[in-house]
């Protein structure tokens, strides 16, 4: 076992290129997308949009290995979902050929339908043109034609013991159990994660042709003997792989905050979190060049799970030290009546020095920090109810 | 045979109302337009062949429930879509 410690480490020193460079914000909301352009220095934003209006966008991803590419997953409340494509940084769009579908099923046996694609992760640096989505209800699905044509990847999709933990309708968020944070090792293309909610999270060495359940140390929910050796119990809102560290992990989940290093148990960081805060959420942010350090962006998840800020007080909470304290991030934020929602997808940090940290709420609002969370100002207002937020350095 | 666009789909038809597809059954004629206007037919029918549950398609004033029935060249299709929600 992989011994490491939350001892800070030295942080590597920003790529001097990337200082000057503007941000954009890809913005996916219920009602259409957006791209929200800095200056150089942060300061001042610009909207561009709406991109697909009326159209429900989950995730509009930029591709890092030609930093033209887009994808943007779309769906109405009506008609079946899709995919946009962009090679030209969203001056234009074409709807790919052939989005994520499941088989159809034989004869006489209950086949599953793509409600919409829920997560859209590039591929290796290696592999370009690779990309990797999740879907609700929940499947892993392959493009190796830069999102053009889609097909079911790994066996997990029809896996009887999988489909067993994915559970159905009713085990899921309201509009369904989701596969998200599809991670891809940048030291090795074959070394993959994702997390299912519900289902746990779940790593593969061999490209997804094996996977393996690592929920060690993940707790469940209280008062309802359910196994926590069960991978159906365990409900992963968000898993992040550090950049300077792919040995580590963090994840937000329904039941608390963890780290795991390694091949390590999860260890829950989020009990040093201050008790009347708790340690539930949807987004984790992970500093590009220093493993000690991520931010969180808590919700209520008491009683009927109101998920908003606790006490209407929304902050951000970051750790230094791997999780062993955390410090409450809330100037520039509403003081009182601030009933913000931040889903999983939507909070986000840039690669600056210092790290430039990006959240959108369910309110329309999107806020930003120049300085890692130490100052926060309202940058958009108005817009549709924000499911992703990426930022494009 | 005449098929009527909802105004949700004719992005796929460019701007048509009407169109004309071919085929001797609801799933041929499906394929026919999906053919004429690409990605058409998924916005409306499942990878199961079912038909989503906010579309209605109606072939001559009766509404068609399967992919599985016979059309004559005279039908009148239409494709209807459900507007609710907000």
């Amino acid at each position: 076992m992989a011994k490491r410690t939350a001892a800070p480490r030295k942080r590597a020193a920003a790529p001097r290129a990337e200082k000057a460079q503007p941000i954009a914000l890809l913005i996916a909301t219920r009602k259409g997308a957006f791209i929200l352009k800095s200056d150089g220095a942060r300061r001042t934003w610009k909207t561009t949009g709406p991109f697909f209006l009326g159209q429900i966008v989950h995730h509009m991803v930029l591709d890092p290995r030609d930093r033209r590419t887009l994808l943007a997953s779309t769906s109405t409340g009506h008609l079946g979902p899709t995919m946009m494509k962009s090679t030209d940084l969203g001056r234009t769009w074409k709807e790919v050929a052939k989005p994520p579908a499941f088989p159809k099923a034989p004869e006489g046996a209950e086949g599953r339908s793509v409600n919409h694609t829920f997560w859209l992760a590039p591929g290796h640096a290696s592999e370009p043109g690779v990309w990797f989505a999740g879907t609700a209800p929940q499947g892993l699905f392959r493009s190796a034609d830069g999102g053009d044509s889609w097909e079911p990847y790994s066996p997990i999709n029809d896996d009887p013991q999988y489909r067993k933990w994915m559970g159905s309708e009713k085990d899921g968020t309201p509009d369904g159990p989701k596969l998200h944070s599809i991670i891809i090792d940048p030291r090795d293309a074959k070394h993959m994660l994702f997390g299912m909610s519900g289902g746990g999270v779940h790593e593969s060495f061999d490209a997804g042709q094996s996977w393996r359940v690592i929920i060690d140390g993940m707790e469940v929910v209280e008062g309802f003997n359910f196994d926590p050796k069960d991978p159906a119990f365990h409900d992963p809102h968000c898993v992040r792989m550090c950049p300077s560290n792919p040995d580590r992990l963090y994840q937000q989940n329904h039941c608390g905050i963890y780290r795991r290093d390694g091949k390590g148990a999860w260890v829950r960081i989020g009990r040093s979190m201050p008790k009347n805060v708790g340690d539930i959420g949807f987004p984790l942010v992970l500093h590009p060049r220093d493993d000690n350090t991520a931010w969180v962006f808590p919700m209520d998840g008491t009683q009927v799970w109101p998920r908003v800020s606790p006490d209407g007080k929304p902050a951000s909470y970051v750790t230094k030290n791997g999780g062993k304290t955390w410090q409450r991030q809330d100037k520039g934020l509403p003081r009182a009546q601030g009933w913000f929602t931040v889903k999983r997808q939507a909070m986000c940090g840039d690669t600056r020095d210092p790290v430039g940290l990006y959240f959108g709420t369910t309110g329309g609002e999107v806020w930003a920090s120049r300085n890692e969370g130490a100052q926060w100002t309202c940058i958009a207002r108005h817009l549709p109810e924000i499911y992703a937020v990426e930022a494009a350095g | 045979m005449k098929v009527y666009i909802p105004d949700t789909l004719r992005s796929y038809t460019g701007d048509q109302r009407t169109v004309t597809a071919q085929g001797a059954t609801l799933a041929a004629l499906l394929i026919d337009l999906d053919r004429q206007f690409p990605g058409i037919r998924f916005r409306m029918i499942n990878e199961q062949d079912g038909i989503r549950r906010h579309m209605r398609v109606f072939v001559n004033g009766d509404e068609a429930r399967t992919l599985d029935i016979a059309l004559a060249d005279t039908d009148d299709i239409s494709i209807v879509q459900a507007l609710s929600g907000g």
